[in-house]
């Protein structure tokens, strides 16, 4: 599924009076594609995750997923956050079967534990379905909210900065279980993210939002190598790719001055 | 063994309480009619054995009754308030307002539109002293539930009512518990405080006027003791459903 936002622009209202977050954003991100959006704090890159799940409308114009304008959220879209937000409740297997318990009301209760059996053992969890999310560590607890986010085989993945808390290594483990959710469920992805490295691996495409209200201000291929590995991170072609982005942010930052 | 010690625990400490207090008597060479000591309340409870055990289980089954009914009451008005913002800030005034009102000042005024109805009298005054704690905390509990816990839910298209029941509700089960607590202990002040004050010739608040009457010291004792073991009993079993419904938020 693509997704086309044209020309959207979305205020909050707040206790100062309108806050407009988004300006005449366009947009568009093909099929089967992975886009990294990058920009400054606060510039309204979240704002992006709730449009397009059609948590919220836009102020003005409109957001198409393969042409159809979002007026409400879809059952086709599955949503990861920086906080994995795991019922606490529920043992994991459990917290990964949810969403089937929305969408999929009719699928046997096996079928639903089945689905999210195949995923758990694609992230490498497979003897941890029985434990508590309070027994597990944050990586863990994020691969389990991936799972989560795609049990009901959505088409669309929306990622809030899934990654951002975690500490180094285990953000390029949870990158390398991202490569291979998209090799195996081959979705159309939006990561929101603040890491540039983080950007550059996983998507296809990186996007740079200007400072608040945030516009398109660059936008570029990442297709550096076919099946990308840590070590092409430190290659001087990503490298250069690294300080151009990094350039970019700094003129964003600026423009919030 | 973990078992053992939940139960050879909590009774040394009572022995040991027991102990100092009968110490403390002895010490002071305090007569009875000064304070009791331990010792003196098991002839007490003995001679009035049939009294306790047909007041204990009056006052008991009214405090259960008001309790279930509390939790009901809190139950409701928390979830109307969690949910609507209007009925929380409309509320708040007039509950946090009632609960202020000693409620020893409440009861002439319940026995009177209830003349004669003494179980539902008392059954009222339970409700009204314990369902603020329970309806505090689920309100509480359910407004600010965050954000995203609603988003990964409404995102699939879910409707109000299956985000409450798979999310909201069972996140507030352990506020939910710890409120349950407290008014567990408040039900049996609301049973006491009608019996009391507005003797019937019933429950255990009337065998301690009885024994105030009489200037029975060690009976006046013994009675609050009953209900001190009937509040820990009924406070078990409030920590057992816990352990069943909200076991998963207990740290090890």
């Amino acid at each position: 599924m693509h997704i086309n936002i044209e020309k959207v622009s979305h205020q909050y209202e707040t206790k100062q009076g309108m806050l407009p977050v988004l300006k005449d954003l366009s947009l568009s991100i093909k099929r089967k594609g992975f886009t990294a959006i990058v920009g400054p704090s606060g510039c309204g890159k979240s704002t992006i995750t709730r449009l397009v799940s059609g948590l919220i409308k836009p102020t003005q114009g409109s957001i198409f997923i393969s042409n159809k304008k979002i007026t409400s959220p879809l059952s086709t879209v599955g949503m990861a956050f920086q906080n994995p937000v795991l019922l606490e409740w529920r043992n994991v297997i459990k917290n990964i079967i949810l969403p089937l318990e929305i969408v999929s009301k009719n699928m046997t209760y096996n079928q639903k534990i089945s689905n999210a059996l195949d995923l758990l053992k694609l992230v490498g969890l497979e003897e941890f379905e029985n434990n508590l999310p309070s027994e597990l560590s944050g990586g863990m607890k994020q691969r389990v909210s991936l799972c989560r986010s795609l049990v009901h085989s959505p088409e669309v993945l929306i990622l809030d900065e899934p990654f951002a808390a975690l500490d180094a290594f285990t953000k390029e483990d949870l990158w390398d279980v991202m490569h291979k959710l998209k090799k195996e469920r081959d979705f159309t992805c939006i990561l929101i993210t603040h890491d540039l490295r983080e950007a550059v691996y996983l998507a296809d495409q990186v996007i740079v939002l200007s400072g608040r209200p945030a516009s398109l201000q660059y936008d570029v291929k990442t297709n550096f190598n076919e099946e990308k590995k840590i070590s092409d991170l430190y290659s001087s072609e990503v490298s250069q790719l690294l300080a151009t982005l990094r350039n970019q942010i700094e003129i964003a930052q600026n423009k919030n001055d | 063994m973990i078992r053992i010690n939940n139960f050879i625990i909590p009774l040394f400490s009572l022995i040991i309480f027991c102990l100092l207090w009968e110490l403390l008597v002895w010490y002071n060479n305090w007569p009875n009619y000064k304070m009791a000591s331990p010792s003196d309340l098991w002839p007490a409870f003995w001679k009035f054995k049939h009294l306790f055990l047909i007041y204990g289980w009056e006052t008991f089954w009214r405090t259960v009754v008001g309790l279930i009914l509390s939790v009901l009451v809190g139950l409701s008005l928390g979830i109307l308030m969690g949910f609507s913002k209007t009925i929380r800030i409309g509320l708040y005034p007039i509950l946090v307002g009632f609960n202020a009102i000693p409620k020893a000042t409440v009861v002439p005024v319940i026995a009177l539109i209830f003349v004669g109805m003494h179980n539902m009298n008392t059954i009222i005054i339970v409700i009204l002293i314990s369902f603020f704690p329970i309806c505090v905390s689920i309100s509480i509990g359910l407004s600010t539930l965050e954000r995203e816990y609603e988003d990964i839910l409404l995102s699939l298209g879910a409707n109000k009512f299956e985000i409450f029941y798979k999310i909201a509700l069972p996140k507030t089960l352990p506020e939910f518990f710890g409120a349950l607590k407290v008014s567990t202990t408040l039900a049996f002040i609301g049973t006491n405080l009608m019996e009391i004050i507005e003797p019937h010739g019933k429950g255990l608040g009337h065998l301690f006027d009885s024994g105030k009457i009489s200037a029975d010291y060690p009976l006046m004792f013994a009675v609050l003791i009953t209900l001190a073991i009937m509040g820990i009993f009924l406070y078990y079993i409030v920590v057992y459903l816990e352990n069943i419904f909200a076991g998963w938020a207990i740290r090890k």
